[in-house]
């Protein structure tokens, strides 16, 4: 990136308040440092921990991709970054405030707000929203009193993207397929009793129009106790083919549908794969007893009887006071990383990662993401610096005596070995504290 | 598992993945990229990113390229991370062409 030259615009160091402590937030901070301007980075985090959805979304079974953590403790180690923790913004400070003491603000703050699918029944006990229950499986302190209720026989998800895909794993894996992973204490009992042998993976599309991919389909082949199968009404062997054969990702993927279609069902558990259903109403007296889907081919109604359903038809942002929000997109109103008041860009406002793009690409997708909005804060302070009426370290005074704790990246830390010690006596890579006073409780200790 | 490099990016070395890396774990010589497999995570961000389709995950190399695994393990141990994108080597948009890109 080309480094704009800041010492030209006096003041000292660039003050940035940054509202968000998963990948994008701190990749933003990576290349705001790396530009070699003289800026100083405060991450604001709502909860006591960092890390967002590699804490909170990445499935407990992928340990290798949280591994990015370590990047992101090396970013927080630059001089100039401090983490505050434990600060909602919008609630204990707002964005006009933040705004009065920072050169830029910068929102990073993902899509937390799962799409509902605008169905009758979907009130009903046993309907959830998958997000819920993948942020109650990894420990979210805002999730852990939610009940699931795994005493059924069958499930169905409807969704065909990464996320569906992560639930019915988890749900098909056994308790001891899990056991040793970071999964919170409080899922894997529930989970080992699960009656749940039958998982249905429902999606509108057909098999090339499914957004899961190959590399989390792969994982269907390996589960100790469940085959994977493909239910095939309305589904033909030309589904499989690809269409353009150069695609090895869309190849990969088809030829392991295919696969699916041609296994026997010899495992206690099974997970249908199913396409071509849009989700017309769920029914049921007290709870959850059928779905009832249209098939897109035709008129024709499809039920599937099961007492859960999980709803993974994507995410939003949530709103926040003093952002003006793109309803259409779902996030923040942006063009190119700058917050959109109509046409005109507000100064010194900025967004990154999921609730700039939405909710869709990979880790690495946020850090080229956070490397443009970087470019465009960078661009715009060369051109004008916004006078400041405040200074951080007086907001954060303020702050001080309105939070119960700012938690630090060292308290951070030490949060950190704690949870790992807690799960080093059990075979865990970590046991996560999952309230709030836990953590800081921990903090203390 | 681990994501490999592969001969499309010799003599193009566009470096779309250095980008979207989340560890930063691309190192380079005169000709290509190589990934070391000791740090990536197996995200999947590059192999999407490359203009020229060269980057796979292991399991999915033919047979004849899977001598790629070793060469991106060797390379990697032996040349600087990279850890900005650079330009790409000269001819690297006639060989993308050339490659049906």
């Amino acid at each position: 990136m080309t480094l704009p030259n800041l010492e030209t615009v006096g003041g000292g160091d660039v003050r940035i308040a940054l509202i968000g402590s998963g990948p994008s937030g701190f990749y933003t901070t990576e290349a705001l440092f790396r530009s070699g301007a003289p800026v100083a980075v405060d991450m604001f985090e709502r909860l006591p921990v960092p890390y967002g959805l590699v804490r909170f979304g990445v499935a407990p079974d992928h340990p290798k991709l949280k591994q990015v953590t370590a990047t992101f403790d090396r970013i927080a180690k630059t001089p100039g970054f401090r983490f505050v923790g434990g600060v909602t913004v919008g609630r204990d400070v707002t964005v006009d405030e933040l705004r009065e003491s920072y050169d830029a603000v910068v929102m990073a703050t993902g899509a937390d707000v799962s799409r509902s699918l605008g169905i009758q029944g979907e009130a009903l006990a046993g309907s959830h929203h998958a997000g819920d229950f993948v942020a109650w499986y990894n420990g979210h302190p805002d999730f852990g009193d939610l009940r699931f209720d795994l005493d059924h026989e069958a499930a169905t998800i409807i969704g065909h993207g990464n996320v569906a895909l992560d639930v019915a794993r988890i749900l098909a894996k056994t308790a001891d397929e899990l056991r040793k992973t970071d999964i919170a204490s409080h899922a894997l009992e529930v989970l080992a009793e699960s009656r749940i042998r039958e998982i249905h993976i429902v999606g509108r599309g057909t098999p090339a129009q499914a957004k899961f991919s190959s590399k989390e389909l792969r994982d269907f082949l390996e589960l100790r106790e469940c085959v994977a199968l493909i239910e095939g009404n309305g589904i033909t062997p030309e589904d499989f083919e690809a269409e353009n054969p150069d695609d090895p990702e869309m190849s990969d993927k088809l030829s392991l549908l295919k696969a699916f279609s041609q296994q026997a069902p010899t495992k206690p558990r099974r997970c249908f794969f199913r396409f071509g259903l849009s989700p017309r109403s769920i029914k049921g007296r007290q709870q959850v007893e059928t779905i009832s889907f249209a098939r897109r081919s035709g008129s024709a109604e499809e039920d599937i009887a099961c007492g859960l359903v999980f709803s993974s038809v994507g995410r939003r942002t949530a709103p926040i006071a003093g952002v003006p929000y793109d309803e259409h997109r779902g996030v923040h109103a942006n063009v190119d990383g700058r917050v959109m008041a109509g046409n005109s860009a507000i100064d010194g406002l900025y967004v990154c990662g999921w609730s700039k793009r939405g909710s869709n690409g990979t880790i690495g997708t946020s850090r080229g993401c956070g490397i443009a909005t970087a470019e465009a804060i960078l661009a715009d302070l060369l051109r004008r610096r916004r006078s400041c009426l405040g200074t951080p370290d007086a907001l954060l005074a303020r702050l001080a005596a309105r939070v119960p704790r700012i938690v630090s990246y060292g308290d951070w830390t030490t949060l950190d070995a704690a949870e790992k010690r807690r799960g080093a006596v059990i075979g865990k890579p970590r046991e996560k504290f999952v309230s709030i006073p836990a953590m800081l409780a921990a903090m203390n200790a | 598992m681990t994501y490999v490099v592969t001969d499309n990016c010799r003599g193009c070395r566009f470096t779309e993945c250095v980008t979207v890396c989340p560890v930063e774990c691309f190192h380079l010589d005169d000709t290509m990229t190589y990934i070391d497999p000791e740090n990536c995570i197996d995200c999947g961000g590059c192999a999407p990113a490359c203009p020229v389709g060269a980057i796979e995950p292991d399991y999915r190399l033919a047979a004849d390229k899977k001598f790629w695994i070793d060469i991106n393990r060797k390379r990697a141990a032996e040349t600087p991370v990279i850890s900005a994108r650079l330009p790409p080597l000269p001819g690297a948009d006639e060989r993308r062409q050339a490659l049906g890109r």
